[in-house]
């Protein structure tokens, strides 16, 4: 498929542009859903789609009402001047629920982070017993379906026969359940990403220290940690977006206090379809190209420094 | 790390006959002392892994495990009926009910009566054999007034309490731990004297539905190779700053929340969406007979393929980029026309990653849930969606844990499949 050599016959010029016209019509349908939201979330009526008004590009047509109304939703009197931040920060439903994701997200992706990566440590050891059934079951969260992990943790949590907890209801309904599920869905991550680091590990290096008189946790965090570091990060980055993104176990799990941005567009599709969800999947979406773009750079400027050019 | 044998004189490697086995400094025999510091290591290596270990276990493993028993286990009759339950284990499921079982059903009701579980126990008889909810609610209120001779004054009340099937669904109810669950599951009925059959034709749902979700996880898996093998084939053979442009609108959609994408096929899906404006606009279709592509299996299609897409296009680009390009023009210049160079050099050079890619797809695609649920409407509802319809509404939790098992098999089934055939170390994040 590379460049067209001057001697190609017709029948492969014409095969040349067919697959890249075909791969073009991929790419439109793989990205034309992620883009199209942007500008329905302007619209000036509660529509999801695009009104005449719009298509003429009237400025009439657009506004921001939607974005207003991810702050407005839930706010106990939006049109008061006094106390206005503090009714939001506290009622917004929105607000509130970036609040939860965030709080979720981070204790589940430290929970994860930390346990991953000693666990993936671990597990590259040559003496390691027991590796490959060790390992499927550490990775286990990954392939079971979603339904099936919530339904067993939302019996599990809620059920008086279980011996961690007292009285009915404990852990399903609370943060707390969630954290724990997310933080299991987000291990497998982890694992893979620090284990696949860890292959170009150099162990004389550990020795190294050791023979130079650094006990294990020296060893650790000044010899290890810092070579495996970009490792941990991608893995960390990894289960946030899966604590972030996951919405079965929060349908399961979470309390009427608890609900996670993707619960409250989960219940905005289902309950009052307003753009207000088009306005925050706008939001998300411009945070996905962000984080993107600077992943993007990142991994131009380490190939930079490395001494290997694009291209 | 390892702690390190001290060689001493000591230890002699003579060939003499009177020579014991070779010592370590501190006098015990090298082997031994070779063992100690290999278990020792080995102990190091799994206490790193034991907390995660212990993590998982009882927050995942356990849970999901007690799940799966109570797709076999349920106590709700047994729990609240101890008098007839004991009764009923000495009758053979077909004979006539005598007086003494009427007799301990009386006191059953009773007491549970007085412990407010009978609503439970009509419910769980009920799912054996419907309509029998009401007949134990209305024997239990009048219960407490009845006189001997029971089984005369019970069948005053409902003479269905005469009726085999009721005292049947009674019998399979009681066991505490039975195969009913897991029967209902694949639309069979379990009998009172062990036996299985097949439900009626117009009952069967479930069977049904585990081959549609199968199916549609195929579909799906089909899809998304037709359209990721192109792609991936564009990006592993462009030249490297126009393939990582293009991998950015692979990508974005990857990274986009699930919710996200799953709304804005809604905006585009429908019947007032963006493609049918689109499509009455080019003329393909009129304002009147706009297409209906969402509700129903073409929307939960169209979306899941869109986002399984990525899962797809990841591993076989990988692959793919370790194709080196000299194979196949070494197949041209040998005589192979394009065909016959991408088909007997190229494609089996892919496998690979159709391999890793597609089990990876069909792994996601049986389990879905969210996207089904929104833009599934009634056709489009997948064996995940009454898992949570079982867990939620009815609260029939021993079905909906059936039915999750002989998902969770099925998915356990094609994963050890993976792993024969990819490797589960060898899984790649893009």
């Amino acid at each position: 498929m590379s460049a067209l050599p001057p001697y190609a016959t017709l029948g492969q010029r014409v095969w040349y542009y067919a697959f890249r016209v075909i791969c073009a019509l991929i790419f439109i349908y793989l990205i034309t859903p992620v883009l199209i939201i942007i500008p329905l979330s302007f619209n000036a009526e509660p529509y999801f789609t695009f009104t005449s008004g719009m298509m003429g590009l009237d400025p009439e047509a657009f506004s921001l009402r939607w974005y207003a109304d991810i702050f407005h939703n839930g706010m106990a009197d939006p049109d008061a001047t006094e106390g206005w931040w503090a009714d939001m920060w506290q009622n917004a439903v929105w607000i509130r629920a970036t609040k939860n994701s965030f709080i979720i997200g981070f204790w589940a992706t430290a929970l994860a982070t930390s346990f991953g990566t000693l666990a993936a440590i671990g597990l590259s050891r040559s003496e390691m017993p027991y590796k490959g059934l060790i390992m499927s079951i550490l990775i286990s969260p990954m392939i079971v379906p979603l339904i099936v992990t919530a339904a067993g943790m939302f019996y599990f949590y809620s059920n008086d026969f279980n011996p961690f907890i007292e009285g009915k209801q404990a852990l399903a309904g609370s943060k707390m359940g969630i954290i724990l599920a997310h933080a299991a869905l987000g291990t497998p991550f982890v694992i893979i990403t620090v284990t696949s680091t860890l292959v170009g590990f150099d162990n004389s290096l550990t020795r190294a220290a050791a023979n130079m008189g650094a006990g294990p946790v020296r060893t650790f965090f000044k010899v290890q940690m810092p070579l495996i570091l970009p490792g941990v990060i991608s893995g960390g980055l990894f289960a946030f977006i899966t604590s972030f993104d996951e919405v079965v176990a929060v349908l399961f799990l979470a309390g009427p206090e608890d609900k996670t941005i993707p619960r409250q567009m989960w219940s905005g599709i289902r309950e009052q379809i307003s753009p207000t969800i088009l306005a925050v999947a706008t939001i998300l979406v411009i945070i996905s190209i962000a984080l993107l773009t600077v992943l993007e750079l990142l991994r131009r400027r380490s190939e930079r420094l490395r001494g290997i050019s694009p291209g | 790390m390892v702690p390190p044998v001290h060689f001493t004189e000591r230890v002699t490697m003579t060939d003499s006959t009177d020579a014991g086995p070779v010592l370590a400094a501190d006098g015990t025999p090298l082997k031994k002392k070779l063992a100690q510091a290999l278990f020792v290591s080995r102990a190091r290596a799994f206490g790193l892994v034991l907390p995660l270990l212990a993590f998982i276990l009882v927050s995942f493993i356990i849970p999901i495990l007690s799940l799966m028993v109570q797709g076999v286990k349920n106590d709700t009759y047994s729990a609240n009926m101890p008098a007839s339950t004991e009764i009923m284990k000495g009758w053979d499921g077909i004979s006539e009910p005598t007086e003494k079982m009427f007799a301990a059903l009386v006191l059953d009701l009773i007491k549970a009566r007085e412990e407010k579980s009978i609503g439970r126990v009509a419910t769980r008889v009920n799912r054996e054999v419907s309509g029998t909810r009401s007949m134990f609610t209305k024997a239990a209120r009048k219960a407490g007034k009845l006189e001997a001779p029971f089984m005369a004054a019970m069948l005053n009340i409902d003479e269905d309490w005469g009726n085999i099937e009721v005292w049947g669904a009674m019998k399979v109810s009681s066991q505490t731990y039975s195969a009913a669950f897991y029967a209902a599951a694949v639309d069979a009925d379990y009998n009172a004297d062990g036996s299985f059959e097949r439900l009626d034709e117009k009952d069967r749902i479930y069977v049904y539905l585990f081959i549609k979700t199968l199916l549609v996880s195929l579909a799906v898996t089909l899809a998304c190779l037709a359209l990721g093998y192109p792609v991936a084939w564009l990006l592993a053979s462009l030249p490297m700053r126009t393939s990582n442009l293009l991998m950015i609108l692979v990508l974005l959609p990857f990274w986009t929340s699930l919710l996200v994408r799953t709304t804005a096929w809604i905006a585009m899906l429908q019947s007032h969406g963006v493609l049918n404006n689109v499509f009455v606009w080019l003329g393909i279709t009129t304002d009147e007979t706009r297409f209906s592509l969402i509700y129903n299996m073409t929307g939960t299609i169209i979306a899941m393929t869109h986002i399984l897409l990525p899962f797809m296009i990841l591993p076989l680009y990988s692959v793919m980029k370790g194709i080196s390009p000299a194979y196949l023009r070494a197949a041209k210049s040998l005589g192979a026309t394009n065909w016959t160079a991408f088909w007997r050099v190229y494609f089996p050079a892919t496998i690979p990653g159709i391999g890793a890619g597609g089990l990876l797809v069909f792994i996601l695609a049986i389990g879905y849930y969210i996207t089904p649920a929104l833009v599934g409407g009634q056709d489009g509802q997948l064996i995940s969606n009454f898992i949570a319809y079982h867990m939620q509404k009815s609260l029939n939790w021993s079905l909906a844990a059936a039915l999750g098992g002989i998902l969770l098999v099925i998915v356990l089934a094609i994963y050890w499949l993976y792993d024969k055939v990819v490797g589960i170390d060898n899984m790649k994040m893009g």
